[in-house]
């Protein structure tokens, strides 16, 4: 395997859009060419994150469009599906494909337009995330499995319930920090610990702002092999790492407190990289609940199992923290269209390590890496970067 | 090998008031809801059995806002089944709002209850629904 880098990204505001995801991607997708001091023509492949454009807009099949659009219709291009991870399974096939030497110059990237849906028709299609024969029918949703997961996770540790929702509020309160500070973002104020808990409760024990919202949006990257990268810009960003794993149906996983699949995947990036998750500066993380950032930093080895909640409540996972994440503001605050999600937050590590963040710059950061979740945790997939 | 218990035959045993699972004649382990092979050791060998529905809540959530076709509030659970496996469904006979951390470890005996489909879900279907033992 040779060496790859990211040579260009770019990214749409994330939110509400009145343009359709092929035209969000697009966008998304020039920015990048552009930034790479390259023309349509010279991407090979498109791998494309796209979770629900069937439900969306009644559009299947959609990455071929997507290349016809930026004038490039007759490459290879396949749409990638798992859940909330697509767009970084999208990416980390990428990735292989320029480092197994079958291309040389990649586009893959994400789009998604939820708003459009509704809450009712958005939570029956990212349900469908649940094993649809022995789960669905119990009336099961997204925040439900991670409401069930934050009783698991209070029960196991013998963390008061109340004391458990405080910290998770402090997630919350400290992504939509971030997002203050992140032009692209959804929601762009800040928010209290008293504001979450006094929200409407969507699954018990998660309340409106333990909640990701619905989103608009797209991200794309270019992929090329190290010695093409240096032809086109200053500052390549080079994957060191990465990994995927699965976990089934949620009732396999028995004790969800552990996230198995992202045990496997982590441990899987770390081990290419060659480094450990000590040597990490930055971590864009799958926060679509706050409960889920905490299970993430155990899982990906940042804090000790049971101890994510009190790292959370003491400011370790800030800016200015032991490890900074989610400097962009997360699902939570910068939003999350799913099919899309992973991309943008590959696209907020890359500009961390180029240093182009502004306010929220986390200084000196050498190493990022993401962590993507799809589904009732059945799917993790994770991505680390160097300068 | 000719898959064993499919949902379609699961699904119609719950109705009859028969809780289903495979059970491995290799390394003795349950598994349920069924599979093509043991979740434990990969082996096709699996008799099909009836399982007790006895088991302890391991979780549960109340959820509030629910998908298109479901009307809210309603309780769902993980059971860990006196067999072994996970397993998800409705806890009913229990007012939402007087659910709490206590009913983890409580004990539980498994019904069913047969749930209208939608048109994306390949007809009717049937959750698993729990009583709280007395
Ligand atoms: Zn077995």
């Amino acid at each position: 395997m040779r060496e790859v880098a990211v040579v260009g990204v770019g990214m749409t505001n994330f939110g509400i859009s009145e343009k359709t995801q092929i035209e969000m991607f697009s966008e998304a997708a020039m920015e990048a060419i552009t930034e790479s001091n390259i023309e349509p023509r010279d991407i090979q492949a498109l791998f494309l994150g796209n979770v629900l454009g069937d439900f969306e807009e009644g559009q299947m099949n959609m990455a071929p469009m997507c290349a016809a659009d930026i004038g490039i219709p007759n490459i290879p291009a396949t749409r990638f599906e798992g859940a909330c991870a697509s767009a970084t399974v999208a990416l980390r096939d990428a990735y292989m494909w320029v480092a197994s030497g079958f291309y040389d110059m990649v586009l893959a990237g994400g789009t998604e337009k939820a708003m459009v849906m509704g809450t009712p028709m958005a939570t029956r299609t990212f349900a469908m995330g649940s094993d649809s024969r022995y789960e669905s029918f119990a009336g099961i949703t997204f925040p439900g499995a991670f409401g069930m997961a934050a009783h698991l996770y209070s029960k196991k540790y013998g963390i008061p319930l109340e004391k458990l929702k405080e910290q998770m509020a402090m997630v919350s309160v400290k992504n939509h920090k971030n997002g203050v500070l992140n032009p692209k973002a959804q929601f762009r104020k800040e928010i209290t610990v008293e504001k979450v808990l006094s929200g409407i409760v969507i699954a018990d024990p998660l309340q409106l702002l333990d909640c990701c919202p619905f989103s608009d949006g797209a991200a794309a990257l270019v992929f090329a092999s190290a010695d093409k990268a240096k032809d086109l810009t200053k500052k390549p960003i080079y994957i060191a790492g990465t990994g995927q794993g699965s976990a089934g149906p949620l009732h396999n996983q028995k004790d969800f407190t552990i996230v198995k699949s992202r045990v496997i995947s982590s441990q899987q990036a770390y081990k290419q990289a060659g480094i450990g998750p000590e040597d990490i500066d930055v971590c864009e993380l799958h926060d679509c609940f706050t409960i889920a950032e905490i299970l993430a930093i155990e899982a990906m080895g940042f804090f000790e199992y049971g101890k994510g909640s009190q790292a959370s409540e003491d400011g370790e996972t800030a800016l200015d923290g032991k490890i900074p994440i989610n400097p962009s503001g997360g699902l939570k605050a910068k939003g999350h269209p799913i099919g899309a999600t992973g991309a943008a937050q590959a696209y907020e590590i890359v500009k961390q390590l180029r240093e182009e963040c502004g306010e929220r710059q986390v200084k000196g950061a050498k190493i990022g890496m993401t962590d993507t979740l799809g589904g009732d945790l059945a799917t993790v997939c994770n991505i680390i970067f160097r300068r | 090998m000719e898959y064993k218990l499919t949902y379609e035959k699961y699904k119609e045993a719950l109705i009859g008031g028969k809780f289903l699972g495979l059970k491995c004649n290799k390394c003795g382990a349950y598994t349920v809801p069924p599979k093509k092979v043991c979740l434990e050791c990969t082996s096709e060998d699996m008799d099909i059995v009836e399982i007790s529905g006895k088991g302890e809540i391991r979780t549960f959530t109340v959820i509030r806002v629910p998908p298109e076709g479901f009307e809210g509030p309603y309780i769902v659970g993980m059971v860990e089944l006196d067999e072994g496996p996970w397993v998800m469904g409705n806890i009913v006979d229990l007012d939402p709002d007087k659910a709490g951390m206590d009913l983890i470890g409580k004990k539980v005996t498994t019904g069913h209850k047969v749930v209208k489909g939608d048109k994306f879900s390949a007809g009717d279907g049937v959750a698993l629904a729990f009583s709280l033992q007395d």
